[in-house]
């Protein structure tokens, strides 16, 4: 495995704990779906890659997936359904910016720890990508907790299959990779579909814009 | 004979980057204009600022103290000896092992401590909001800046800039730990210079300016040295950046004229492109409001501790 | 006469002069008699100390007198680290007792101040110079109590009483945290002097660091234990703050290098593990209420603290290096934090010699009431620029030197295979960087609240410059910062037998690089050149000048400020030194300090002010001294009912005691039978 291939794929892999970093700065609902966008692109590149450094070409249906499903897809339709539901655009975020960065942070520095160390016999370009895979997990788990807005928890979910994916690619010659990352998506899929449906029919009186704006009087 | 020979790159090396100073605020000036399709100011317009400047005569404030005379002059010094150790055409001059990064930061941060004094001098509120806002960014940006010192010093083995392009010459690659170093060194130098998203440097309003502020009271020469000042610390971050993360072109240690006179044509490319990627960036986002810059900061800060995290728990990140 | 002899000598001196001072009547002459003689005395013990760590090869030179406890006696010596803390403590005492000669005169109350000054000098001495448990513990806790007597000297002041209160509490807690640590050390055999302990193996070696970081911690500072360092330091005489904030704290810095890095073996690879985060949290937190004060003289003291953190980071550097047989790393980490604690004594006694001077000339030590004091006292106010210049770590002086070192000792870390240093130096870096720039950013509020802008009161329109004695003490300091900038290299060379004698490794010969630059593992590597950067900065500002005014212009007008052109006659539109912090607080405040601000905004029509009320409050305080003083509180009220017994209660609580001891002895005997 040549030098410019394992940085490559630690440049892609790097890349996806930046964008969730991004993804836990985000306040602004579009913003978020963009950069959910982004992380789903990056992760589609980096399985991509790791198909054409482990000449496992099913890898390329796997990426294929991912950027079309998850850059493409989910985003565009996260989009119209809160466009036309009238979601609130600011996320709330609990306990601020700074400290979840700094928390988010050393949640990096455990996974690096823990999986370093538990893997310490392994290939070195599987455990660091590894540890790197469990890094987006985390902080997909921590950007669940934080919010309160129920679209930035789904996309936190997400975020963190993406990283379960991005693992499951790292370590070679793991089976079924691809029939698995269709069913997780058709899985995250339904969830995004039930819980706006379960919102729709709870709240559908409030949500309405038109109902809203006939109580300001600005509508006959 | 030999001492003179080897003296004459690195004083061309201090004169260039006094020239070019001017001349790169210039062009990102104008291909801003360009942008927001207005013909914009000529190249050498600021440079005809300068001399005007120089000319005039100082008017300053009744209970101005020596500080406020002098303050300008040592910024200016600091700064331009800063600027001048970077390596801009080649590495390897004669004071190159001078050039520590660490010690690059502490004169950027020295000239901003007399920058902050001189804007608390005449004891005016504007001073005061210049200077107290500065020293906010620069709590978050200094620490960035040392992190990322550090993770580039962490793969390079040294701290001295011509060792660090030389490694980066011939050891260079795509590595995490650089890219985040990147990231968070552009996040710094947009801070660090007054650029948008962290302050306007083209207005006088006071929600909206820090540098501006702080040399709100400054008129003639010692505002044409402060400008001149400004302008060099752009051109030593653009030149860090360049000589950092992207060296090729750079003459190696001990070349002859030839390889300078590339180092220096490559020099002037990198300068262009980095002049016209800020213009571009500047006119494509806007200006944050002051609470939100420490979050920005912040960024960098933990991008330069997430590459330094990853360079101690392994060696190859 | 030997050393150790000669520096012996200067106790009894010390303790001689206020008896001296008596033999005069009137205390203008007593004053600059007792001041003179501390001057006199300390530069001679400063000779002794330089002549021992610079020029002799023979580690140590020792003394045992038949004083004290008669079967230990009192064991003296001069080692390289003891010779390099006696120059500092005669140092600092020096330049205080110089500068004493001219703020003393000041004194209201001289009588209180004048007896416990050189005792206070005497009690530092000995504890450098003890050797044994016995001596240095009573020399300690002489220490403690002269410095207790200086910060009670004008007790009038409520707040100066409880801060001594406060001051002897923690003194006592940490001389008896030492008593343990010396107890463990000692062993089952009972060996006090320093000698037996260095050859014995200790049981507990973990526990006498953890009992060493409580007593000399709460000495120097260390968070959570620093709560009485701002308090007491600033209720003390000027001369007398910069002493304890100079010098005494490097005192408690020397008991624990001694303790830790000779008495105690070698270190176990946890030991840093401790160290180091507890020092990087001293750091940050003590700048950041160093920024929140606007009493100058407290928020010199908090900021002591932070620079304690600055040296414990490198002496937690030199113990994991250590630990891990890596002597070369362990020396330059303890050079960097030796060298900081000269540098610190040094711009810290300059810094506090200033704010003095200030609290002389205008009566009040509050920024809020200063400004514009750059004008009336020009000297000072050089002086104390170079102070602020050199604590902020910028080049070319003397505190980026040490700073620098430390960050190459950070930089050189990752060969430690530690995990938890792994994780832990990254941060500590951060937290160091961190500081850092919250320091210039400190000392630019100080000076610019202080000495620029326009005075906000009349006392501050009328103040009067220094004296000649203060005057020189703080140009010798600034003159000693710029030095120590420029050719560090010497010091870094004196310090070797030091870092040789307590690692086993030392930094290459510095005096053998060319240009006078420091490198601190190999040239290739990393070098800093202060002269080079000092001579350029000069050069280019000097040239810039020069040919600006000979082909331009050099025309000056005096005018009313621009100030946009609104200009506002009021000084009270100024900034002030809470305004300054304001951005600061936001940012770091609602995490370090839960700071909460509130405005009283009175509705249109209403005439009153508007009020902004900021509320700090000290984590550390709320947590940890709080609920035990509370709770001493409690428990000393509830058990007060013991005064009020009758007799035959009082019998039945004897008599319960005595069989309670008697049914334990019974236990340990049927147990161990």
């Amino acid at each position: 495995m040549d030098r410019t291939a394992i940085d490559v794929a630690h440049m892609l892999a790097g890349g996806m704990v930046l964008v969730s970093f991004m993804l836990l700065y985000q306040d602004r609902m579009f913003g978020l779906l963009n950069v959910f966008a982004l992380h789903a692109f990056v992760l589609s590149l980096s399985v991509a890659w790791q198909a054409y450094i482990q000449n496992a070409p099913h890898l390329f249906i796997t990426a294929f997936i991912a950027l079309v499903l998850k850059a493409i897809i989910i985003p565009v339709a996260l989009h119209r359904v809160v466009v036309r539901l009238g979601i609130h655009r600011t996320i709330e975020i609990i306990g601020g910016i700074g400290p979840t960065m700094l928390f988010g942070i050393g949640l990096v520095a455990l996974s690096m720890v823990v999986m370093l160390r538990a893997t310490a016999t392994a290939d070195p370009l599987a455990r660091e990508d590894l540890a790197f895979a469990l890094s987006v997990v985390l902080l997909g788990l921590l950007m669940m907790v934080t919010r309160r807005n129920a679209v930035s928890q789904i996309v936190g979910f997400m975020s963190l299959e993406n990283g379960l994916i991005l693992a499951a690619t790292g370590a070679k010659g793991m089976p079924l990779v691809v029939e698995i990352s269709v069913a997780f998506s058709v899985l995250v899929a339904f969830i995004v579909i039930g819980v706006f449906l379960f919102r729709i029919r709870e709240r559908f009186d409030t949500v309405d814009v038109e109902a809203i704006d006939e109580a300001r009087g600005e509508r006959l | 004979m030999v001492l003179i020979l080897d003296l004459i790159p690195q004083g061309v090396q201090m004169a260039l980057v006094l020239i070019l100073a001017p001349l790169l605020l210039g062009f990102t000036r104008r291909v801003k204009a360009r942008l927001l399709r207005r013909r914009g100011p000529p190249l050498l317009q600021v440079y005809r600022d300068l001399l005007r400047l120089i000319r005039k005569e100082v008017v300053i404030a009744q209970n101005a103290s020596w500080l406020f005379r002098s303050g300008p002059y040592l910024i200016f010094a600091a700064t331009w000896v800063a600027a001048a150790l970077v390596p801009t055409f080649a590495t390897g001059l004669y004071f190159s092992w001078t050039a520590d990064l660490i010690a690059i930061t502490a004169l950027l941060g020295s000239a901003r401590f007399f920058l902050a004094l001189v804007g608390m001098d005449i004891g005016t509120s504007f001073g005061g909001i210049g200077a107290s806002r500065e020293m906010m960014f620069a709590s978050l940006a200094e620490p960035a800046m040392i992190m990322i010192v550090f993770t580039v010093a962490l793969l390079a083995g040294s701290t001295q800039l011509s060792e660090v392009a030389d490694f980066m010459l011939t050891h260079g690659s795509l590595r995490v730990s650089l890219g985040l170093a990147l990231v968070g060194l552009i996040i710094v130098a947009l801070a660090e210079n007054a650029r948008i998203p962290v302050d306007n440097p083209a207005t006088h309003l006071e929600l909206t300016m820090v540098h501006e502020a702080m040399v709100l009271e400054y008129s003639g020469r010692h505002l044409a040295v402060l400008e001149v000042a400004a302008a060099l610390k752009l051109l030593l971050y653009i030149s860090l950046i360049a000589c950092i993360f992207f060296p090729w072109g750079l003459a190696p240690t001990g070349s002859g004229p030839a390889a300078y006179a590339i180092g220096a044509v490559s020099y002037a490319g990198k300068l262009v492109a980095g002049g016209f990627l800020l213009a571009l960036f500047e006119t494509s986002i806007a200006k944050m409001r002051v609470f939100r810059v420490p979050d920005f900061l912040g960024i960098a800060l933990m991008l330069g501790l997430l590459g330094m995290l990853l360079l101690f728990v392994s060696r190859s990140f | 006469m030997t050393p150790v002899i000669a520096a012996l000598w200067s106790i009894p001196a010390l303790l001689g002069v206020p008896l001296l001072a008596l033999a005069t009547r009137q205390w203008p002459t007593a004053t600059r008699l007792v001041y003179g003689a501390c001057l006199a005395i300390c530069l001679a013990v400063l000779a002794v100390a330089l002549t021992q760590l610079l020029t002799t090869e023979s580690p140590a030179s020792s003394l045992r007198l038949p004083l004290g406890l008669p079967w230990i006696g009192a064991h003296f010596r001069i080692d390289f680290l003891s010779a390099f803390f006696l120059a500092i403590v005669n140092l600092g005492g020096g330049a205080a007792s110089l500068y004493a000669l001219g703020y003393g005169e000041h004194d209201v109350s001289p009588g209180r101040v004048l007896p416990f000054y050189p005792a206070f000098l005497a009690g530092m001495n000995l504890v450098i110079l003890a050797d044994d448990a016995f001596s240095f513990l009573f020399a300690w806790e002489f220490m403690s109590l002269t410095s207790w007597a200086l910060v009670m000297a004008h007790h009038e002041d409520p707040d100066n009483r409880r801060a001594g209160y406060i001051y002897i509490v923690m003194a006592s807690f940490g001389t008896l945290a030492l008593l343990l640590a010396f107890g463990l050390l000692a062993g089952p055999a009972g060996s006090y002097a320093f000698d037996e302990m260095r050859g014995a193996t200790c049981a507990q070696p973990g526990l006498v660091l953890i009992l060493v970081l409580l007593g000399a911690g709460s000495k120097a500072g260390l968070v959570p234990l620093h709560v009485w360092l701002p308090l007491a330091h600033p209720a003390a005489p000027s001369h007398v703050s910069a002493l304890m904030s100079g010098v005494m704290t490097k005192v408690a810095v020397y008991g624990f290098i001694r303790i830790i890095f000779d008495l105690n073996g070698a270190p176990a690879w946890w030991w840093s593990i401790v160290v180091i985060p507890l020092a990087g949290a001293t750091c940050v937190l003590g700048v950041l209420s160093a920024l929140m004060q606007h009493d100058l003289k407290r928020l010199l003291a908090y900021h002591t603290v932070e620079n304690i953190g600055i040296i414990f980071i490198g002496l937690g550097l030199a113990l994991a290096f250590a630990a891990h047989n890596m002597p070369a790393p362990a020396a330059l980490a303890l050079t960097a934090a030796l060298f900081h604690v000269f540098n610190h004594s040094i711009f810290k006694s300059l810094l506090f010699f200033g704010a003095g001077a200030v609290l002389t000339a205008t009566g009040e030590r509050d920024m809020e009431h200063l400004g514009g004091l750059i004008h009336r006292m020009p000297l000072t106010a050089f002086a104390f620029l170079t102070g602020c210049v050199a604590i902020s770590a910028l080049p070319p002086l003397n505190g980026f030197v040490s700073e620098w070192l430390t960050f190459q000792a950070i930089l050189l870390s990752p060969i430690l295979p530690s995990w938890g240093l792994k994780l832990i130096v990254p941060a500590v870096g951060a937290m160091l960087a961190l500081s850092a720039a919250l320091a210039a950013a400190c000392f630019v509020k100080a000076f610019g609240v202080t000495f620029l802008g326009r005075p906000r009161t009349p006392v501050a329109e009328e103040a009067q410059e220094a004296d000649n004695a203060s005057l020189a003490a703080m140009f010798a300091f600034a003159a000693l910062c710029l030095i120590a900038g420029i050719i560090p290299g010497f010091i870094i060379d004196g310090l070797a037998p030091v870092a040789q004698g307590l690692v086993g490794g030392r930094m290459p010969v510095q005096s053998a690089i060319p240009w006078l630059s420091i490198v601190p593992v190999a040239e290739s590597r990393s070098s800093y050149n202060g002269l080079l950067v000092f001579g350029f900065i000069a050069m280019s500002a000097l040239a810039a000048v020069e040919i600006i005014h000979r082909f331009a212009s050099r025309a000056v007008r005096r005018g009313p400020a621009w100030d946009c052109g609104f200009p506002d006659s009021r000084p009270q539109t100024q900034y002030t030194a809470d305004s300054f912090a304001q951005p600061i607080r936001r940012v770091f405040g609602e995490v370090a300090f839960l700071a909460r601000e509130e405005v009283d905004m009175p509705p249109p029509g209403d005439v009153r002010p508007a009020r902004i009320t900021v509320t700090l409050r000290d984590l550390a305080w709320d947590s940890i001294y709080a609920p035990i003083a509370g709770g001493t509180g409690y428990a000393a009220d509830k058990l007060n009912y013991l005064q009020f017994l009758t007799i035959r209660q009082f019998l039945s609580v004897v008599f319960v005691a005595l069989i309670l001891l008697l049914v334990i002895l019974m236990f340990a005997m049927l147990v161990w039978s």
